[in-house]
């Protein structure tokens, strides 16, 4: 246990932990302001934004203060030392610092994409002059739109913290980013040719402090404060990286990561980061709908889900076994827990089954270097397996049905008309089933379907249930590691879909609105290996589930 | 005083000074086996002794850093030779290189065996095309008698220098950044600690010394530790942290002189006694207004200031920031401190690295008034934001990696303090003779 003094604050230090200045003061809640410095990056110590004045505490009480100036990201806190950040030396060389990161910057602030998040607009809010002496013309660098698929770079906004160089050398690998020329010429570039496209390239867009590297998909989207924001998690794999969604009038704008240890770090994957586009797509499915011979006839969801419960209940009167349901790995716990219980309420012998569990190549480590091979150590992982509850689902189902019985069994059950009754439910946006598995429902007499996207198996459905994308729900995600995160409703779906939960909250007739706290803590009661998910520690960075829900099944 | 007799420039002038052959003639490479079957420790200690004090500008004891190496370290060690020799104004490690190879070889040689050495990579300035040619061919001749290379002289010594030559920037001249430019990358020079001793090149123990500190190595080998404090000048003992400036030292003169030239002097010598005896006087019969002593880098000495001693102590005294190279440029009274001061602005500005923000964005940033004050459209009180500019630039409040923002601000401090006068007046002339056209083309 190490105690650092900061500002006259005592903080204590775990034996473990090797903080920098910068790090120990943020744990009394001091800022100390900092630019190039990033906790997953190397320590370069060129901003000089986070000079302090540092010393040593001897045993004897008295303190020796260095009489220099030192960057706080450079100089650890280790048991003695004494930073003081608030000094008039301290304060000085700030403004002097910050001038000199104004000389050159434009005051484009009202069309930045950045301002309002911008780290030049509040340090220079808090530490800054408030207005420029430069009386001479700024350096005027030309904008670089090609500098990759989706990033481009207003070159004259850069204060040169060199934070993408580094994520690209030291996270990514692939090092397409470096400066080019020397002094206060010095820009941001690529090789001609060569992009930053590879597929953490967005983050760079996320560590920028200023507004130089933004997102094309973003740009001139939107100003930053009308965006509300609410934490969730990337459903892109199994990783489950924190993120945090931006929406506006029920519109998503953004993903960008949320810091998570425990999860993925500080990034995101460009994959995760955009691909919410199917949230706002117009081939959602947007009306309830019941299908007799092929005739469609738009619905409520009142009466939908009146005729779905009686056809199910009709089924669970013909015989044993007649009853069956697919469970998505993208469901989240709640509501995998609430079909699985409401099915088994029916009749005991219902067959539940994973949906299908898609893979895609292999797990796609970083950094890699320049041949492709990934480098130790691994710093980031995009998984092959693209699902965002794989393994909290098998737990529900490991819990009500003994096993998890794969998707393949399944249909082969259903082609062999077994079932009266089949609850689909569906939500991987690249389609979760082909032409020929969809098949295997023909036969099946009432085929329910609760997805969001259109899929070759509704020409066989009787009852359609338009459900909600992961920024419209809300409930639990289990990542590869059995780490359970929340996700956020954050926007409203659009008119005719329903959120899974409230489905089927209603579907089980349950009283009153659905309430996911309520029914965590109902699922931790009944699901030991679950128990961990009504814990308060849910709420911020997740809780660890244990290695038994994590494993494949 | 006698006149002094050169050491380090003692064969510059004989013929075919670069060959080994007349380089052993003279005494050269004759105890070096002898010197090779020394302890390390105690060469390093007979160096540390001696109080030389490196040659490069920052004058640290050059013994002192060879002990801040690791003890037992399992990996290698390197010698890193700095002949990146950028400082405007300095020529002497180029003549030493041109002139006398050999000398800087036997030094590193002796060098490399003191901190247990088998690697010394010479970095030279891309512009010494011709001492890259000697050195190259020195280097040769000495491989082919066996005082390179794989157990030298029979010695079990095992020695390689490889001779590089940079890509042209200042900035290589700094430890740090010499060797991220030898690893092949962007000459940024890195965060202390740790220091190059601890980890440098390669990510090993590195000690990097300058072409005159080497040679000074070797001469305190043959002559011994006595003979070197026998010149230059004792610690101040006012003063407990001044080591002493011991040793002949290189003084490069240049500028408005009669004889611009490199001569070896006990350290010690006065600027008017450089400029009047060595250099034969300022040209034209004018007087000195300025004198830089060390360098641009190190600020100026006015008039009134040119019996200043220039050893490691001197130029501090009067507001320099040091002895730096001890290259002495002369400016007389008919120039313009305006000019002079735009010259090192634009010198600084072009050199900076980019790395720290207030030396990228500071020298810029002076130049950029300095231009405006040149064209007719400066103030008063630009003079004392210049001032300001310069004293948050420089390490002395703490702000950069390494020293270039130092050097960078200080000519402006001492040229603004030292002749304010000068500038107040060249800028109400100059706005003077603008015209109102010109006013009206700024505006449009």
């Amino acid at each position: 246990m190490a105690t650092v003094l900061v500002n006259g604050q005592e903080v204590e230090i775990g034996a473990s932990e090797r903080l920098n200045c910068i790090q120990a003061a943020a744990k009394v809640g001091v800022e100390i302001p900092a630019y190039c410095w990033h906790p997953e990056l190397s320590v370069v110590a060129s901003c000089r934004m986070c000079l302090v004045e540092v010393g040593d505490k001897k045993p004897d009480g008295t303190v020796a203060m260095q009489p220099k100036l030192v960057p706080g990201c450079q100089t650890p806190a280790k048991d003695g030392t004494v930073i003081i950040s608030d000094s008039p030396k301290v304060k000085e060389a700030r403004k002097a610092t910050l001038e000199y990161l104004l000389l050159n910057h434009p005051l484009d602030c009202p069309t930045c994409d950045q301002a309002g998040e911008c780290y030049l607009q509040d340090y220079s809010f808090n530490y800054g002059r408030g207005y420029s002496r430069l009386n001479e013309p700024k350096n005027i660098k030309p904008d670089k739109t090609n500098i990759g698929d989706q990033i481009t770079l207003f070159t004259d906004r850069c204060i040169m913290c060199t934070r993408c160089v580094r994520f690209t050398r030291e996270i990514s690998g692939s090092a397409e980013l470096q400066v080019v020329s020397r002094g206060s010429h010095e820009e941001i570039d690529i090789f001609p040719g060569f992009p930053v496209n590879n597929p953490l390239a967005g983050n760079v867009v996320d560590i920028c402090p200023v507004g130089a590297l933004c997102s094309k998909d973003f740009l001139y989207q939107q100003r930053v404060w009308w965006l509300k924001s609410a934490s969730s998690v990337c459903p892109g794999c199994s990783t489950g990286c924190s993120i945090t969604v931006d929406q506006n009038e029920e519109r998503v704008y953004r993903l960008h990561p949320r810091p998570n240890e425990k999860a993925q770090g500080h990034f995101m994957c460009d994959a995760g980061r955009f691909g919410w586009k199917y949230t706002h797509s117009d081939q959602r499915l947007m009306s309830p709908e019941t299908r007799t011979n092929g005739h469609v006839t738009p619905t409520d969801f009142d009466t939908v889900l009146n005729s779905v419960r009686a056809a199910l209940i009709k089924a669970a009167q013909g015989g044993k076994g007649k009853i069956a349901a697919v469970l998505s790995p993208w469901m989240t716990v709640e509501e995998a827990y609430l079909l699985s219980s409401f099915l088994k309420g029916l009749s005991t012998d219902v067959t539940l089954a994973i949906g299908p569990v898609r893979i895609e190549g292999h797990d796609d480590q970083f950094p890699k270097d320049v041949k492709g091979h990934v480098v130790a150590p691994v710093k980031f992982t995009i998984r092959a397996e693209k699902c965002p509850n794989r393994a909290g689902v098998e737990a529900v189902l490991t819990h009500f049905a003994g096993d998890v019985m794969p998707f393949e069994e399944l249909l082969r059950l259903a082609s062999a008309s077994q079932f009266k009754a089949v609850y689909l439910v569906g939500g991987d946006p690249e389609g979760w089933m082909t032409d020929i598995q969809a098949e295997a429902f023909s036969k099946v007499e009432t085929v329910i379907v609760q997805d969001i996207l259109p899929s070759p198996v509704l020409k066989h459905a009787t009852h359609v249930l338009p459900s909600g994308t992961f920024v419209e729900r809300e409930g639990v995600f289990v990542n590869h590691n059995g780490l359970a995160q929340l996700i956020h409703r954050s926007v409203r779906g659009p008119d005719g879909t329903r959120p899974d939960g409230r489905l089927l909250w209603d579907l089980a007739q349950r009283l009153g609105l659905i309430q996911t706290e309520a029914l965590r803590r109902e699922i931790a009661g009944a699901i030991p290996a679950l128990a961990a998910i009504a814990s308060p520690e849910l709420k911020g960075q997740g809780v660890f589930l244990g290695e038994a829900v994590a494993a494949p099944v | 005083m006698a006149k002094f007799e050169p050491v380090l420039f003692a064969r510059i002038n004989k013929p075919d000074s670069t060959s080994l052959t007349t380089y052993k003639a003279d005494g050269g490479y004759a105890r070096i086996k002898e010197f090779l079957s020394m302890a390390p420790g105690d060469v390093t200690n007979l160096v540390k002794d001696a109080g030389l004090r490196g040659r490069g500008g920052a004058g640290f004891p050059c013994g002192l850093k060879w002990t801040f190496l690791p003890k037992d370290h399992p990996g290698p060690i390197y010698l890193c030779i700095n002949a990146d020799e950028s400082e405007p104004g300095t020529f002497n490690n180029r003549i030493l290189m041109e002139k006398d190879p050999h000398q800087l070889i036997e030094g590193i040689i002796i060098a490399c065996h003191a901190i247990r050495s088998s690697n010394a990579y010479l970095y030279l300035r891309y512009e010494y095309g011709r001492s890259y040619r000697v050195l190259d061919a020195a280097i040769k001749e000495c491989y082919a008698a066996g005082l390179l290379g794989k157990n030298l002289l029979g010695t079990g010594v095992n020695l390689d220098i490889v001779l590089h030559r940079g890509a042209g920037a200042y900035i290589c001249g700094e430890e740090t950044g010499l060797i991220e430019s030898l690893e092949g990358k962007r000459a940024w020079p890195r965060i202390k600690p740790p220091f190059p001793a601890i980890e440098g090149l390669f990510r090993q123990p590195t000690i990097v010394n300058n072409v005159e500190t080497l040679c000074c190595v070797t001469q305190i080998l043959y002559r011994g530790g006595a003979w070197f404090k026998s010149i230059g000048v004792p610690p101040d003992p006012s003063n407990p942290r001044d080591p002493g400036s011991y040793g002949p030292k290189l003084y490069c003169i240049s500028g408005h002189v009669n004889k611009p030239c490199c001569v070896e002097l006990p350290l010690g010598v006065t600027a008017r006694e450089l400029i009047e005896e060595h250099a034969g006087g300022v040209w034209k019969g004018r007087k000195a207004k300025a004198v830089v002593p060390g360098g641009i880098s190190m600020g100026f000495l006015s008039d009134k200031e040119l019996d200043t001693k220039l050893d490691f102590a001197g130029p501090g005294k009067v507001g320099c920031l040091g002895l730096g190279t001890a290259a002495v440029v002369v400016i007389d009274d008919q120039t313009s401190m305006v000019d002079v001061l735009f010259n090192c602005c634009r010198f600084m500005s072009h050199e900076s690295c980019g790395q720290c923000t207030p030396c990228r964005e500071g020298t810029a940033w002076m130049t950029k008034i300095l231009t405006r004050i040149r064209i007719g459209q400066g103030r008063i009180e630009d003079l004392d934001l210049l001032m300001e500019v310069a004293g948050s630039m420089g390490i002395i409040p703490g702000t950069t990696i390494c020293g270039l923002s130092d050097g960078a601000a200080w000519p402006v401090k001492n040229a603004i303090s030292k002749f304010r006068g000068d500038f107040e007046e060249y800028i109400i002339s100059k706005r003077a003779t603008e015209t109102s056209a010109q006013k009206l083309m700024e505006v449009h």
